[in-house]
């Protein structure tokens, strides 16, 4: 008698235990499908930005790495091969044809063929890239720096983001890559605009002709196959008012950690 | 059950401070599982060698992961909200356990305790158990278990944490350094979260083991049970 009450009062403690559990689970996962809930959670992405931004510095440089550290195999993430016919074209010329366009909230808004660009002062660093999903990679970077660029064409001072728009469609939608930084990034020492990968022209992979390198971000911040360069004072009308593809993915815009 | 005398155990923000600490550790490990199965292979040194990990174990179930299924946009919103909870509490807990004493009364172990230590792993491999006065205080096990969570896994795993972020890298080389890179940081960040799962399982066993009622009472509401009548 007394182990029959025993063995059901175990029964229905591991019944509770088991419906608690799962109660959990689809509460949690509930809760990942509740705006109100998720605005909560993503109340960390400001504090982490603040507290980043507090404790780190402007000017802070990413590590810097020697020849030897170089990865054998760089992975290329996202796009690696645009499907854009327009695109194509420009790749089998070489992209002679390619030119930057700069626009926005500039006094002097212009383009730039590749050629112009890397008369531009330049910085080569071999930096780390973290890709979102964990992995690490150790490349070497040859670019213009962004701060030349902007210098040049005058950015105004209501600007407070740089936008990044892109050669690259994403998904079926046919919506294109894009991505933002705000100042202290772009004008930071080592953010640069890429054409040069381990002393070679820069992969259609990684990004060809031309690829942001913000070294102290995650890579999905990093754009690839760059056409055009936005200065905006917000950009809560472009795309769906995230910042970047992925942050409109629910990845944050704050990419610091 | 024994209607003994009863004693005031744990304090309040002990209390307190426990059970949020019970559910960030849940949703940290569980988040973190997610993020983990996004890149399900472990390195050591500055990157990823691919082809030569150090571990490459396979992706953990959905039923362990939070949320349930490849999400992990949304896994690492959960992680990063309760890490600073986590380490909020952390430090408040922190805090209160150097200015009450109870860091140096209950878990620094007295000369006396540590060379008793033999004792107490015998007692606790037969399962006995502090009964009655002795039940008040942490015994020796207990407080090097406790400190060796809170001064060594629990810091060590924020750092390693932090490690990984590409800003704080730039300001805080030394980040880097003491993990001998930011891949080696990851797999020690992991070993660390199944560190400490391995002490929640013990704690958990040794909860059950030593009474789990009056445990559990203890640790809701401050009372424990000594098994003592009333003299």
């Amino acid at each position: 008698m007394v182990d029959h009450n025993r063995l059901d009062r175990r029964h229905v403690l591991g019944h509770i235990a088991g419906s608690v559990g799962t109660l959990m689970l689809t509460g949690c996962d509930r809760l990942s499908q509740d705006p109100d809930f998720t605005r909560i959670l993503d109340t960390a992405e400001t504090v982490s930005r603040f507290a980043q931004k507090a404790l780190t510095g402007r000017n802070a440089l990413a590590r810097e790495y020697a020849e030897a550290d170089i990865s054998p195999e760089f992975r290329a993430n996202g796009t690696i091969e645009p499907s854009d016919p327009d695109y194509q074209r420009l790749a089998e010329s070489g992209f002679m044809d390619w030119r930057l366009e700069v626009g926005g909230l500039v006094a002097r808004p212009g383009s730039f063929s590749l050629s112009e660009l890397k008369q531009l002062p330049s910085r080569t660093q071999i930096t780390r890239h973290d890709c979102v999903e964990g992995w690490s990679c150790i490349g070497k970077w040859k670019g213009v720096r962004l701060a030349a660029l902007l210098d040049l064409v005058e950015a105004r001072p209501e600007a407070r983001y740089v936008m990044f728009f892109c050669a690259d469609a994403m998904d079926l939608s046919g919506d294109k890559y894009y991505e933002s930084i705000d100042l202290d990034g772009a004008y930071h020492p080592q953010t640069i605009l890429a054409y040069e990968m381990n002393d070679l022209p820069l992969p259609i992979a990684h990004g060809a002709p031309l690829r942001l390198r913000a070294e102290r971000q995650l890579g999905y911040k990093m754009a690839k196959y760059i056409m055009r360069i936005e200065l905006v004072a917000d950009f809560s009308q472009i795309g769906d008012g995230k910042g970047g593809y992925w942050e409109d993915q629910g990845y944050e815009w704050w990419a610091g950690i | 059950m024994p209607n003994g005398r009863r004693i005031y155990r744990h304090r309040f923000w002990v209390r307190m401070t426990h059970w949020v600490n019970v559910v960030c550790m849940t949703v940290l490990l569980m988040s973190g599982l997610q993020i983990f199965n996004a890149h399900p292979a472990l390195y050591w040194g500055n990157i990823s060698h691919f082809d030569n990990p150090v571990a490459a174990i396979g992706t953990f179930p959905d039923w362990v992961t939070l949320p349930g299924s490849q999400w992990l946009a949304m896994g690492r919103r959960w992680h990063f909200f309760f890490a600073w909870l986590f380490v909020t509490n952390g430090a408040l807990y922190a805090l209160l356990a150097i200015a009450s004493g109870h860091f140096r009364r209950d878990l620094v172990p007295t000369p006396s305790a540590l060379r008793q230590i033999g004792h107490s792993i015998r007692d606790h491999l037969r399962l006995r158990f502090p009964k009655g006065e002795e039940a008040r205080h942490y015994n020796v096990l207990q407080r090097l278990a406790y400190l060796a969570v809170l001064c060594v896994l629990c810091p060590l795993i924020v750092l390693a944490g932090l490690a990984m972020s590409p800003q704080l890298d730039a300001a805080y080389p030394w980040l880097l350094s003491i993990f001998g890179g930011r891949q080696s940081a990851r797999t020690i960040h992991f070993l660390c979260a199944f560190s400490l799962l391995g002490f929640v399982i013990v704690h958990l066993l040794m909860v059950l083991v030593s009474g789990v009622w009056n445990n559990l009472r203890s640790m809701v509401t401050g009372w424990y049970d000594t098994g003592e009548t009333h003299g």
